[in-house]
């Protein structure tokens, strides 16, 4: 059905969704909980700054990421002097990209989420002898678990979408951040493209209703499970 | 033991309360919404902090600010009672009471958990989950879980404001258990004369954040100052009674007071047992000479202390039958007709009917009222 071409695309943009998730939902969960609870001189400028990937020319993101994390970039130097890591052409680098651009969307579902949590439980938990850390995860995570799940996903769902930061920054390279979408464009330049180009947006779009069929399955699976059906 | 003595400022509204309550029984924080009656016992619980002042419970300090301590919600073990109810929505409710019980360990082990499924009746809720019990359900739940969490106090706001008539009065018998079975000091924040008259010993009233009274609640609920809380048709004499007699062919009962005897509609209490009574201040009528030939059959003589031109129509008469004072709320036409002077005796008149009582199992106090 697929070509060995495609494949090996298809399987590069499960392995960048998955670890750009990953790897950004620590780091989401924790900007959501300053952006949910915190108030502090300067935090409408981190707001923005956080939600300025979602709104800049994606080609901007990846030639930003360029400038920094590139081989001669202000910090891309150093992770190659110091650590070896090289994002250029790299998966690593792919995975970076799509961490970046579908961080503002998961961070926004998890504030959503934390917002919605009646803090009223937590008080009612502090007073029954729970501490602060306590009530977090014994209260407050359980009942953002919704929101914690439909954000990973919807980070998922755009990881695999992502385009214009990826070709910027890391390039279009087979094997190591040719995912679909780079793919396709690659096939609409080939003179006998189109085939190819019609398979992989058909994979696309089963990969993108699996996300969001899924989602929904466990929106309300938790919902059920937390007594909020 | 609870001494509280706190003063809190914030935009619009300011607080400042100071009393003691003793170390079991009820003592109700009694006033209109927004006089300031929660932020008292959020004060207590460590939810709010006060600007100045101390909270002290059985001689350990929650707040000094003066010391510079602040003890955090988590470890001052004051039981809180939500109004509405705050249970946790992804745990069941067996879930939901052991939630306090695991978080007390090392606390010395006072009510066990198949005591409190008893006394709350709670037993066939445990395996439901909180979002399919109903308003009162719910509240025992609560009420369950804050016990079970060991606390040195209970703390409850308006436990009953959200629920209707037919679930308050389901609820009511279980609070009253808890007053009479559990040696904890409770601050029950309400609105509602007829409960803080039915669970409390004590009371403290607030008005727009200033308390304007503390004491035993016959002395407190009696005060003719407490009507812009209590409100002028509903001022009024509240007497801690014994049964005297009962009359089986009349369906009445006899109660004796300091000052006297009132007859009052028949009280489900046994003989010498503790009723406490209400006589609405409207509902007392004042006669000069002993009436004859009338249907009223409380008939008691009296001395009149003191008169207070009201507002409107309205005159306070106070009024000493023996050792009790009791408020008569008459027209000032009717006191310039008599001629009612100070020291001058009457007769009061109370229609047996117009007697509230109740409270068959009430506890009578231990502290005495100052």
């Amino acid at each position: 059905m697929l070509t060995p071409e495609e494949w090996t695309a298809v399987q590069l943009s499960l392995k960048v969704a998955f670890w750009a998730t990953f790897w950004s939902l620590p780091f989401a969960l924790a900007t959501a909980m300053v952006l949910a609870r915190t108030s502090f001189p300067g935090k409408s400028l981190f707001d923005g700054i956080v939600y300025l990937p979602l709104v800049l020319p994606k080609v901007v993101v990846g030639y930003l990421l360029l400038i920094t994390l590139g081989a001669r970039g202000y910090l891309g130097q150093y992770l190659a002097e110091w650590f070896n890591i090289r994002l250029i052409f790299t998966t690593a680098g792919a995975t970076v990209a799509a961490a970046v651009i579908s961080f503002p969307l998961t961070v926004n579902a998890i504030r959503l989420a934390l917002e919605a949590v009646d803090r009223g439980l937590e008080t009612a938990a502090r007073t029954l002898g729970a501490s602060r850390l306590d009530v977090f995860l014994t209260v407050t995570l359980p009942l953002m678990l919704p929101g914690i799940l439909s954000g990973a996903l919807l980070s998922i769902a755009s990881a695999l979408g992502e385009f214009g930061a990826t070709i910027t920054f890391v390039s279009n390279v087979e094997g190591q951040t040719r995912t679909i979408p780079l793919a396709i464009y690659s096939a609409t330049h080939m003179t006998d493209g189109d085939a190819m180009a019609a398979r992989l947006t058909v994979v696309s779009i089963v990969l993108a209703l699996a996300a969001l069929l899924l989602a929904n399955l466990a929106d309300r699976r938790i919902r059920t499970l937390i007594g909020r059906a | 033991m609870i001494e509280v003595d706190i003063q809190l400022a914030r935009p619009g509204f300011s607080l400042a309360s100071a009393f003691t309550a003793p170390g079991a029984g009820v003592t109700a924080l009694f006033g209109r919404s927004g006089a300031g009656k929660t932020t008292i016992i959020q004060a207590v619980a460590g939810v709010v902090r006060p600007d100045r002042g101390r909270i002290v419970v059985d001689g350990e300090t929650y707040f000094d600010s003066a010391g510079g301590i602040d003890v955090p919600i988590e470890r001052r073990r004051a039981g809180y009672v939500f109004q509405d109810a705050r249970l946790f929505p992804h745990m069941s409710v067996e879930r939901n009471l052991r939630y306090g019980q695991r978080r007390a360990r090392g606390a010395d082990a006072g009510i066990g958990f198949d005591a409190v499924v008893e006394l709350l009746g709670i037993g066939h809720l445990l395996g439901r989950r909180p979002h399919t019990l109903s308003g009162g359900e719910k509240q025992r739940v609560a009420i369950g879980r804050a016990l079970l969490s060991q606390p040195r106090l209970l703390l409850m706001d308006e436990p009953l404001a959200a629920l209707d008539a037919a679930r308050k009065a389901e609820i009511l018998p279980y609070l009253e258990r808890l007053r009479d079975e559990m040696k904890l000091p409770i601050l029950y924040v309400s609105h509602s004369l007829e409960e803080v008259l039915r669970l409390s010993d004590r009371v403290v009233a607030l008005k727009d954040g200033q308390q304007i009274a503390e004491g035993s609640v016959a002395e407190v609920m009696s005060r003719t100052d407490m009507q812009p809380v209590i409100g002028r048709f509903d001022i009024g004499t509240v007497l801690d009674c014994t049964v005297a007699r009962h009359d089986a062919a009349y369906d009445l009962s006899t109660l004796a007071f300091p000052g006297g005897e009132l007859r009052v509609p028949r009280v489900e209490a046994p003989l010498g047992g503790a009723v406490r009574a209400r006589v609405r201040a409207r509902d007392v009528a004042i006669a000069l000479a002993q009436p004859v030939d009338v249907s009223v059959s409380n008939l008691l003589p009296a001395v009149v202390e003191a008169i207070t031109p009201g507002e409107g129509p309205y005159a306070d008469v106070a009024l000493l039958t023996g050792a009790t004072r009791l408020a008569a709320s008459v027209t000032r036409e009717s006191v310039t007709r008599l001629g009612l002077v100070p020291g001058q005796a009457v007769w009061a008149m109370i229609k047996t009917v117009a007697v509230d009582s109740r409270s068959p199992d009430f506890a009578v106090p231990g502290e005495p009222s100052s």
